[in-house]
């Protein structure tokens, strides 16, 4: 046998059935969310078809569950019916929820390797483009849409066209300051949104090795933003032990078991990928996107680009419309942008080393008088408690910060949670789309330590430099 | 799923890269149970000059007319012209739900993102990649006084302009036959439901722990 990616391992674990140019894949983890799933339900319902292996599920609400004062339930009528229908379908389909109420309940994508429901080498899909979080762990995670989330609640299966295989190799050393999220959005300002289109990144190197297990599900979790089908990273001793212990990880001896297997799942040293793009770390300063697309970044030294010296027509005409819709004028310092809100949260940036590194920077200080809000939402209830049993929500809260319920909140304001019209704000989350953080906003994506120093001055500033 | 076979339409030029599913249906409408009624809110922050809220009557809100949908030339328009990435972004099925529900059959473009691509052929909306080139062309034809009609013939991958042009496109063998037939995939996959319980016997045996996940 020939030598493999961590790719071709795990999907080679998983055909069922080889097919001309697509596999029947098994998928060992489905995690379901409130938005994508209730018309697969009810595609179920009208075929009267049952789940094929229901306790290979696992259900959260997040998009919609207010973010405060959740004992009086939510006050949005259509979002309530929402929640209500997954409850309900849970129930009807005899999947395990961690209900709104309960302590558990968080971001689907914190959750899971919360919970140690994501494991290494499985496949894991679930009807979110941010699925590629959990390929952190060595597992291919992929999302889906809603008729592809009845499929696999009916077969267990999904049909897939092998992906090609790129790796990002990150040389040296990340400086400080310098987070995995700087990281990801260099690397997309790199490749550009489209860059990863019909590829599985694996992300590679001793930088990416360097990363907590918390930092390497932020790098994941943006593979979708390059247009990747999944980002991975090798397993190694620091996977294995954030899953030790873990309610839904296997215990004692049968941990033990699967560890011995886990730690197989590295790329072979001498595997062919498809591409390989080489990045050195050390190069790398803290990031800003100016634009309305993750790909539009600078580095916090740098400045708003000029339209005028693109040389791609279209390119032009869209940095053009991006700087239109960001009122912001060519050649503006990126430290020169004044912010009106603030947001520390998301599947991308709301685990709790991206609150200590964000509390880090904001102890003692005080939010600035421009920013009309600054929010702190956590990725999970038990990241919150976590926060809370650290005295993080103290600092937060005296520098002015509002402690929240965890959930998706303003990533993308599905919930009250938004920005208004003309609105700016700094936010750790993954999407700088139009209209992302409610109508007529406006997103800049920062790590959580860049976004608190922002709170802090009310404008970007280079938090290694102050 | 509905057939597509043969189809000719009115083109509609979006003349936008990197076109989002935030965009093309903007998240306060996903709090929908349903599959359809999404057409109206189609690309609504672009489309109109209010704030669209679900459950709207669109029919009286202020129009924006400096976006293409709008404009009379391209009303009834069934093919949607546009630039590369569309759909990139969520997974939201909603996306080609709105699409769908407008009216729109056949989408043009140099690229589309993956999540998205998937989804269409999920419902019957043919999602057709052709060079950069290509589009060019079809957009400066497209944009004439005259809008553009074209003729989609599956079957034999071909797209023929107003004008006799026939340009040729590729598609995957097995999504044209779902397509063409109107097949129900999950009907298709449960009829190797055997291959599927002897993978997981085998698998069981390897890997006891990825089964029963949270049934503990
Ligand atoms: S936090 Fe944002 S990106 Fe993550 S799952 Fe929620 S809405 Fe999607």
């Amino acid at each position: 046998m020939g030598a493999k990616t961590l790719y071709e391992k795990i999907w080679d674990a998983h055909v069922v059935r080889q097919e001309e140019g697509t596999a029947l894949l098994y998928i060992d983890r489905h995690l379901i969310h409130e938005v994508t799933s209730p018309q697969a339900f009810e595609g179920l319902r009208l075929s009267g078809r049952k789940p094929w292996r229901p306790e290979n599920s696992l259900a959260v609400p997040d998009h919609n569950v207010p973010t405060k004062d959740r004992d009086q339930g939510i006050a949005d009528p259509i979002s309530r019916l929402q929640v209500e229908t997954l409850d309900r379908n849970c129930a009807e389909f005899g999947i395990t929820e961690l209900p709104m109420h309960d302590p558990r309940q968080g971001i689907v994508h914190v959750i899971g390797p919360e919970q140690g429901f994501t494991l290494p080498g499985t496949t894991i899909v679930c009807g979110d483009s941010h699925t590629s979080t959990h390929g952190a762990f060595g597992a291919l995670a992929f999302g889906i849409g809603t008729s592809e989330v009845e499929h696999v609640l009916a077969t267990q299966c999904l049909l897939q066209r092998k992906s090609k295989t790129l790796l990002i190799q990150v040389e040296g050393t990340l400086g400080e300051g310098v987070t995995a999220k700087d990281l990801i959005l260099a690397i997309i300002g790199t490749i550009g949104t489209a860059g990863g289109t019909g590829f599985v990144i694996e992300f590679g190197g001793p930088a990416v090795q360097a990363l907590s297990m918390e930092g390497r599900m932020t790098l994941c979790n943006m593979a979708i933003e390059a247009g990747a089908r999944a980002g991975l990273v090798g397993v190694d001793e620091k996977t294995i032990e954030y899953l030790r212990g873990r309610p839904f990880a296997p215990q004692r001896a049968a941990f033990e078991q699967a560890a011995k297997y886990w730690r197989t799942l590295v790329s072979d040293p001498d595997a062919q990928f498809d591409q390989v793009v080489r990045l050195d770390a050390a190069t790398i300063a803290p990031q800003v996107t100016w634009g309305t697309s993750p790909e539009m970044v600078v580095p916090i030294h740098g400045a708003v680009p000029d339209p005028r010296a693109e040389a791609d027509p279209v390119r032009a005409a869209s940095f053009q419309r991006a700087l239109d819709y960001m009122d912001l004028q060519p050649g503006t310092p990126m430290t020169a942008i004044p912010l009106d809100r603030v947001f520390i949260g998301s599947c991308t940036n709301g685990r709790i080393e991206d609150l200590r590194a964000a509390a880090a920077v904001v102890r003692g200080q005080r939010v600035a008088d421009r920013i009309r809000q600054a929010l702190v939402v956590p990725g999970s209830g038990l990241v919150k408690a976590q926060a809370e049993a650290e005295g993080l929500d103290q600092i937060f809260r005296e520098a002015g910060f509002e402690w929240r319920d965890p959930g998706c909140s303003m990533c993308l304001a599905m919930n009250a949670d938004r920005l208004e019209p003309g609105e700016r704000c700094a936010s750790t989350s993954n999407r700088n789309f139009e209209g992302r953080q409610g109508q007529g906003g406006r997103t800049h994506l920062v790590s959580p330590a860049m976004a608190a120093a922002a709170a802090i001055a009310g404008h970007f500033v280079d938090l290694r430099t102050g | 799923m509905e057939k597509f076979q043969r189809f000719t339409g009115k083109v509609c030029p979006l003349d936008r890269a990197n076109v989002d599913t935030d965009a093309i249906i903007p998240k306060q409408f996903l709090k929908s149970i349903q599959r359809t009624g999404f057409g109206p809110y189609l690309f609504d922050e672009w489309r109109y000059l209010d704030r669209g809220e679900p459950g709207m009557d669109c029919t009286h809100r202020p129009k924006n007319p400096n976006f293409v949908l709008n404009d009379p030339r391209y009303a009834g328009a069934s093919i949607l012209l546009t630039r590369e990435n569309f759909g990139c972004g969520s997974s939201r099925e909603h996306a080609p739900w709105a699409l769908m529900d407008y009216g729109f059959r056949v989408l043009l473009a140099p690229s589309f993102a993956d999540i998205f691509f998937n989804n269409c052929f999920k419902n019957g909306l043919l999602p057709i990649v052709l060079d950069s080139t290509t589009i060019d062309h079809l957009f400066q034809e497209a944009t004439g006084e005259q809008a553009l009609e074209i003729t989609v013939d599956l079957l034999a991958q071909t797209l023929t302009t107003g004008s006799g042009e026939v340009l040729s496109f590729l598609v995957d063998p097995f999504r044209k036959h779902c397509l063409l037939e109107g097949l129900d995939e999950i009907g298709l996959t449960l009829q190797h439901a055997e291959a599927i319980r002897a993978y997981e016997q085998r698998r069981r045996a390897e890997a006891p722990w990825l089964f029963r996940a949270t049934g503990r």
